[in-house]
């Protein structure tokens, strides 16, 4: 039966890890205050939706 | 195959969903706008839809199939007397669906979903919105710090008043 001849050093394991990594979430920038927002949600910092007031906010 | 199966399940017994879906319909058409799930709002859309065609033909048999489904017969009634002038021109779209961010807790995907509303209805809501926004100013100045950071580490937390009233407690 096949076996490894030698156990994978530190080195190599983490090499081969190198490509399990998260990506950052995409943001979109806020047209009314410049926060940046989650694209297609409302902004969490002024409350607005595609330039409409959806829920009123400290700043709103 | 799932041919001809629409619709989701949402985890429930289908006696389960109807009866969610009832209460969720209800809601909608008594407060205008509900906050909740994504995938059940977008369920939902097929609930209230339904209603206010019903609404539209606004015969006695339509009412009575609108109130075999909303809980309340306030609602139905208001809904009837309702519906035939601020839905009359328009066929379909009656809801609108805005994407909020992720619960905190289980990180589910939260969206609010309310009745596209005519002009008078709009300006009724914004009063109301002066007035509650005036009771926060006081709050406001201690949350402008906070805030910077939100921005920055917490995208998907885009719930205003309930991230805000926790910052008053931690501060």
């Amino acid at each position: 039966m096949a076996v490894p001849k030698r156990r994978t050093s530190k080195s190599r394991r983490d090499k081969r890890r190198t490509h399990h990594k998260i990506a950052g979430i995409n943001l979109s920038i806020c047209p009314q205050c410049n926060e940046p927002k989650l694209p297609h949600h409302i902004c969490g910092n002024c409350g607005t939706y595609k330039g409409r007031v959806v829920l009123e906010s400290e700043e709103a | 195959m799932r041919h001809r199966k629409a619709g989701v399940k949402l985890n429930r017994t289908s006696s389960h969903a109807k009866a969610m879906f009832r209460n969720m319909v209800t809601s909608l058409f008594k407060h205008e706008r509900i906050q909740t799930t994504d995938a059940k709002a977008k369920e939902l859309r097929i609930w209230a839809d339904h209603m206010i065609t019903l609404a539209k033909r606004g015969d006695l048999h339509a009412r009575r199939q609108a109130l075999s489904i909303i809980r309340e017969k306030d609602v139905v009634h208001k809904l009837f007397e309702e519906a035939p002038e601020r839905f009359g021109s328009v066929s379909g779209g009656y809801t609108r669906i805005i994407k909020l961010g992720r619960r905190q807790g289980d990180a589910a995907p939260v969206s609010l979903i309310e009745l596209t509303a005519s002009e008078k209805i709009r300006k009724k809501k914004e009063k109301k919105k002066e007035n509650k926004t005036d009771k926060k100013q006081a709050a406001e100045e201690t949350e402008e710090k906070a805030e910077k950071k939100e921005a920055v580490e917490d995208q998907t937390d885009t719930e205003t008043e309930t991230p805000s009233s926790a910052e008053d407690q931690q501060s």
